[in-house]
């Protein structure tokens, strides 16, 4: 049975289903070999079974989103680093992690990027290894094998292992303009260099050629910005690569990379590259896994809704003052959250008039709250 | 409740002008003297009566109310010179720095106040708000010169809290208000201000309003003495400047001594609008504590707003110790006498119910059920006691409201806190108990997370009929069995039902049909034709469940072999239900417990929130009898594995750390090698662990294989009632490994863990590994590292619940105003649409099936059984 007869059923018998619905009766009906009389009886069901569901309208959904995200935070851990799916890297779980992505901050403690490849690349391992050294932070001592710092006659020498350039998939000759363009005093024979560090006057020299020592030291020879350990892992038939560090713009770019799969955890940089939807659905999934991680089953549509919340302005707004609670139209909720005299002082010069809708307000001055049994109202019918 | 209700629909926000404050004050105060000897209070001061009174029994004289019911009235300061409102302290200072000092216009060109004007103007017809095109317009008015009349700028700082200083002359805070009254009104927009309301020179006060008595009331001590409330003391201060103020400058007297008794002045008045301002010292009480003013009575968790407006203290309420009752339904609550004699019900007299109150009355307040009070049509409230019992009957008459006592069937709203998902409040029927617990069914433990360890939970009790029809269709107990969290059930069997359940309905248990007779009548169900056999459990439970049911999973006890044998299953974990009747399985949490209950999940689906309730009351209750006809108990004889077995792990545990020896030689001798991205030393310790974690999984396993279905506690691990095997491995075979931050323990002494080891010591046992079993003893040094483990959780826990708290009260701030409309769509309060569609299909979770719509292979499966039996 494939999906457009099913369409056509659903659509016969006036049942107004959405599209994930219709997936999963052709996947079942597939699955479970339906002839078209059995189709039409499970449409009918399951068109009474959808009605009998639904949502009902006055439904105080954004406070039951809000519980059902916020009380299964007591059940998790605050114990951050838990080597996660890879065990190589760090990453932020449970409540510290659901705190970073509802506070929507801007510099996460842990961010990290999936990066998949497409289809021919993603099995030659080669190519994938070699990628990963272009991306990871690599650092001018990982290449050497000789560094020797000399404080009697001030001179520093270092002896590069063409092993381990090789294994790091590098090419030596930019490895050699890199160093050449960040040090001027640099000479170089065959393998060996040496380094003269600028000696002034002052008898900080000793402290001049150390400086000078850590600067060759940690000179970044590859890599993105950004972006620092690389993992190279294989899951299933393919090579992925998880970095530590996120730079999603500049690895999008690059040849191979499978633009539809890869991303990162950092939520606005997705919304910078990617725009406001895909941060819609990276904070969805973000919330989604960090829940499943911990055990607790959480129904999606409470996180689509503070996802929601949260992008409905076209930006990625933070759960706070600074950011939804603190842009609330009435004067009174904003005064009872946090900052209350700012609110009521700003309030008074500008001649606010708070109106009165929202359901702190109404509880503030005692009447009925305007969600639920209180979004009706009762008329008499005059007798006649 | 008569008369009409009004509604308010709005509150403006402004400024009041020096006008105002004088025209709606009732008298002018002067002397900072607050009572005269006599303990009267002294006209024109402080406590002058005219403000209002607290007193009851005298009245008040400027509206001539008595002591409890008058509001109190404003009185008025005139201050001798104008002070700086340290609120507005920065929005002077703003103003000040965009305005020209000379012609009073604000510092930008035509074309850009034309510009900043629309803005503003589209703004406000989208009701949002100005804040940041205000900000945008005082950093662009930063300027050197005036565009419009040319004179040059000098620039303005503000000092400390209320100094405003321009260039190195510092401004007094007349200078101040008659720069601001230069303002012009055409720009007040521009700088946020709305001329309608609001005038820049009344942020800087010629007149003081003085709060009514009523707001800050004094207390009488024990001793007799008055205690002057924190505002009036500050008032006291602040008029005697003043006074102090207006002599000198009557006076005549230098300079310097005028400014600094305005500086002073300045700094009563900061102190008494905020005593937290920053950079001015908080006014402190003689013993120290510094003094609440007004800024400290709104802000805060202990605010007027927090605690005062968005939720108070009420009445009609309970509070008292929780215990368990197993033989109340889950809908009810258990409430002792004495509290439904205390909180009561008020009820309108009407025809029909006049021999009902009449007989509450005679009963009186002392006799349960009985009334406390009676309100007359006139809204007089008489108690009722034996003595005007009398005159109360033969007065009774539709229209009078009697205020009963708490009758068994009366809906009440039961609440445990912290309150963090609406099942934390749930309604529940009466029933007046003895003693002086609350009684709560257990099955409605988990959504309250209660336990009866000397928890304490909250009753209300509703006072109009709205509320009460609102509770019993809506909040009632039996409503929440599915969870909006996932859509399964949460509430259900706990514990004892399980294990009692699953001993009731597992193979090879039979009862005397008398016994069963028994069991069925505590179970209140119908009973049944006698069968003159034994019957099984399994029978006995059938007689549960609903006839056309028909259900196929596994049970909780599924080992979950690789070849699954269904219904020939060993251990009796294929449950198989047709038509009403359990063919084979055990019943255990899977079938109706309070996370995964299949069978009350799909009773509560297909036959209503009546019948689940019933269903779960009788389960609950066949259960208990189950397992009080057999007996269930546990001890460490439950845990005792054999000497073979003993020796077995011993083996196992030495193997293994003879392995983490040889690892951490591999590790000194550079011949490790390391995993990739990682350093050595972080190898060796996931390898450690590794090796570890699997030698205390596989002594569990070798002391599992000794245990067999006859040991209680592997009864009540297996079936999901309490306990897991990890818990029975670790009291017969090993602890395992302790961990801190998630790793080994590392840190407590100088390069080792504890100075019984050598520096540098990475071993097993210097790490934290306890290979003793908890029935074995843990010896010292283990001991000491299962306390660090142990204290690591109980530190999270704590931190855990703080910021948890947090974020959810800041979910539940930002999302509360969502609402579904009508259309389907999701939107706030100001209409902006959220969601065009409740989680884009429409579905409540909570009657969804796991998320889904339906289970639409089960569908198809039932679907196919009913042809094929037609």
């Amino acid at each position: 049975m494939d999906i457009k007869k099913v369409t056509s059923v659903v659509k016969k018998k006036k049942a107004d289903f959405p599209e994930s619905l219709i997936h999963e009766i052709t996947d079942a009906s597939e699955r479970h070999e339906l002839k078209a009389k059995e189709l039409e009886l499970l449409v009918d069901e399951i068109k009474k079974e959808y009605e009998r569901a639904g949502v009902e309208n006055g439904e105080a959904v954004g406070t039951v989103a809000a519980q059902s995200v916020g009380e299964p935070g007591t059940q998790m851990t605050m114990r951050t680093f838990h080597y996660a799916g890879v065990a190589e890297l760090n990453v932020t779980l449970g409540l510290p992690r659901l705190i970073e992505i509802v506070d929507a901050r801007k510099k996460i403690s842990t961010p990290t990027m999936t990066i998949y490849f497409e289809e021919n690349y993603g099995t030659d391992e080669e190519f994938v290894r070699k990628i990963a050294n272009q991306i990871g932070k690599i650092v001018f001592n990982d290449v050497l094998k000789d560094f020797n710092v000399n404080y009697a006659d001030m001179s520093m020498t270092v002896e590069i292992d063409e092993e381990k350039v090789k294994e790091k998939r590098l090419e030596y000759d930019s490895i050699i303009a890199k160093i050449e363009k960040a040090f001027k005093k640099v000479v170089i024979n065959k393998n060996l260099l040496s380094f003269e560090p600028t000696i002034s006057e002052s008898k900080h020299a000793i402290r001049e050629l150390r400086l000078l020592a850590d600067k060759v030291h940690d000179l970044q020879i590859s890599g993105v910005k950004n972006i620092g350990k690389v993992v190279i892992s294989k899951e299933d038939v393919e090579w992925v690569i998880h970095t530590e560090g996120s730079n999603l713009g500049a690895v999008l770019k690059m040849e191979g990379v499978d633009k539809t799969r890869t991303t990162t955890n950092d939520i606005h940089e997705i919304e910078k590259i990617l725009g406001i939807e895909a941060a819609r659905n990276s904070i969805i999934h973000e919330a989604q896994s960090t829940m499943e991680e911990q055990g607790l089953t959480v129904d999606v549509r409470h996180i689509m809704l503070v996802a929601d919340m949260m992008t409905s302005d076209g930006t990625v707004k933070s759960i706070g003052r600074h950011g939804i609670s603190g842009e609330k139209a009435s004067v009174l909720a904003r005064a009872s959250f946090e900052e209350t005299g700012k609110h009521l002082l700003r309030a008074s010069i500008r001649g606010e008039i708070d109106y009165l809708t929202g359901i702190i307000e109404n509880i503030i001055i005692g009447q009925p709250i305007p969600l639920g049994t209180g979004s009706v109202g009762v008329i008499m019918k005059a007798r006649d | 409740m008569q008369g009409i209700l009004k509604k308010i629909s709005q509150i403006n926000f402004g400024l009041l002008s020096p006008e105002n404050i004088r025209k709606m004050s009732v008298t002018k105060i002067v002397t900072p003297d607050t009572y005269d000897e006599d303990g009267y209070p002294i006209e024109a001061g402080l406590m002058d009566p005219r403000l209002g009174v607290i007193d009851p029994g005298l009245r008040c004289r400027s509206c001539g109310s008595k002591g409890g019911d008058c509001q109190g009235h404003f009185g008025h300061i005139n201050l001798a010179r104008p002070v700086i409102h340290v609120g507005f302290a920065d929005t002077i200072h703003k103003i000040l720095r965009s305005t020209c000092s000379n012609c009073g216009r604000v510092l930008l060109t035509e074309s850009e106040i034309a510009e900043y004007k629309e803005k503003i103007g589209t703004k406000h017809q989208n009701e949002e708000s100005i804040n940041d095109i205000v900000k945008e317009i005082y950093t662009v008015a930063r300027r050197d010169k005036c565009p419009h009349c040319d004179e040059d700028k000098e620039e303005i700082k503000i000092d400390k809290p209320v100094s405003i200083v321009e260039g190195n002359y510092k401004l007094t805070s007349s200078e101040v208000r008659e720069r601001l009254e230069k303002v012009n009104e055409d720009d007040y927009i521009l700088m946020g201000i709305n001329p309608d309301v609001a005038k820049p020179e009344w942020m800087v006060l010629t007149v003081l309003p003085v709060p009514p008595v009523t707001v800050r009331p004094s207390i009488t001590l024990e001793t007799g003495e008055r205690s002057e409330d924190d505002l009036t003391h500050k008032l006291v201060d602040i008029l005697r400047i003043n006074q102090r103020l207006k002599e000198n400058m009557e006076a005549g007297a230098p300079q310097l001594i005028v400014e600094d008794l305005w500086e002073l002045l300045q700094y009563h008045v900061t102190t008494y609008f905020d005593n937290e301002a920053s950079g001015v010292p908080p006014a402190r009480h003689r013993s120290g504590r510094p003094l609440k003013t007004l800024a400290q009575r709104l802000k805060g968790k202990e605010g007027r707003f927090r605690s005062n407006l968005s939720g108070k203290r009420v009445n009609f309420s309970a509070r008292t110790v929780i215990s368990p009752d197993p033989n109340i339904s889950i809908n009810e609550v258990g409430v002792p006498e004495m509290i439904a004699k205390e909180v009561t019900v008020p009820v309108y007299v009407t025809d029909w119910n006049m021999e009902d109150m009449k007989e509450h009355i005679e009963n009186g307040p002392e006799i349960h059920p009985g009334a406390n009070y009676v309100i007359r049509p006139d809204e007089r409230k008489i108690r009722v006691y034996d003595e005007t019992k009398e005159s109360i009957l033969e007065k009774l008459e539709p229209g009078y409201v009697v205020e009963r006592h708490l009758m068994d069937g009366d809906i009440v709203l039961f609440n445990r806190q912290p309150s963090l998902h609406r099942m934390s409040m749930m309604a529940h029927e009466v029933k007046v108990l003895p003693y002086k617990t609350f009684r709560l069914n257990l099955c409605v433990c988990p959504p309250y997370n209660a336990d009866f360890d000397g928890d304490e939970m909250n009753m209300h009790v509703f006072q109009t009929e709205e509320s009460r029809a609102e509770a019993k269709s809506l909040m009632r107990v039996q409503e929440h069995i599915l969870s909006p969290r996932f859509g399964g059930p949460i509430i259900g069997g706990i514990h004892d039902h399980i294990s009692g359940a699953y001993l009731l309905t597992r193979e090879g248990s039979e009862f005397e049909e008398d016994y069963v007779y028994q069991m069925i009548k505590k179970s209140n169900l119908p009973f049944p034709e006698p069968k003159n056999k034994p019957w099984t459990g399994k029978e006995v439970f059938s007689l549960l469940l609903p006839d056309d049911l028909n259900m196929v999973y596994r049970a909780e006890i599924c080992r979950k072999c690789d070849e699954c044998l269904r219904q020939e299953c060993k251990n009796d974990a294929y449950v198989v239900i047709e038509d009403g009747q359990l063919i084979s399985g055990a019943i255990d949490e899977k079938a109706f417990g309070a996370f995964s209950g299949k069978i009350l999940d799909s009773i509560v689906k297909d036959y209503g929130t009546d019948k689940a309730r019933e269903f779960l009351d009788s389960a609950t209750k066949l259960a208990i009898s189950g397992i009080m006809k057999r007996g269930f108990t546990t001890s460490t004889a439950d845990e005792e594995i054999p000497q073979e077995a003993k020796e077995r792990i011993e083996e196992l545990l030495n193997m293994a750390e003879k392995r983490v020896e040889q690892l951490i030689e591999a590790y000194h001798n550079d011949e490790l090698e390391a995993l990739p991205g990682r350093s050595l030393r972080e190898t060796l310790e996931m390898k450690i662990m590794q090796v570890l974690g699997e030698s205390r999984d596989k002594s569990g396993e070798i002391a599992e294989s000794y245990f067999g279905m006859d040991n209680h506690a592997v009864i009540m691990a297996l079936t999901g009632a309490r306990g897991s095997m990890l818990n029975l491995t670790q009291i017969a075979a090993c602890v395992g490994q302790q961990s801190v931050r998630g790793g080994r323990i590392e840190r407590g002494y100088s390069k080792r863990t504890l100075p019984h080891f050598k520096e540098g010591e990475l071993g097993a046992k210097a790490s934290g590994f306890v290979h003793s079993s908890y029935k074995e003893g843990l010896d010292p040094l283990e001991f000491f590292f299962h306390a660090m483990g142990g204290r690591e959780g109980l530190v999270d826990t704590a931190i855990r619940t703080a910021q948890s708290g947090y974020m959810q009260r800041r979910l539940v701030n930002a999302l509360q105003d969502l609402s579904v409309q009508t259309d389907g769509t999701v939107r706030d309060n100001r209409g902006i649409i959220i969601q065009s569609k409740y989680g884009e299909d429409g579905v409540d979770p909570a009657k969804s099936d796991y998320g889904k719509v339906a289970d639409i292979d089960r569908m198809i499966e039932e679907m196919r059984i009913k042809s094929k039996a037609k």
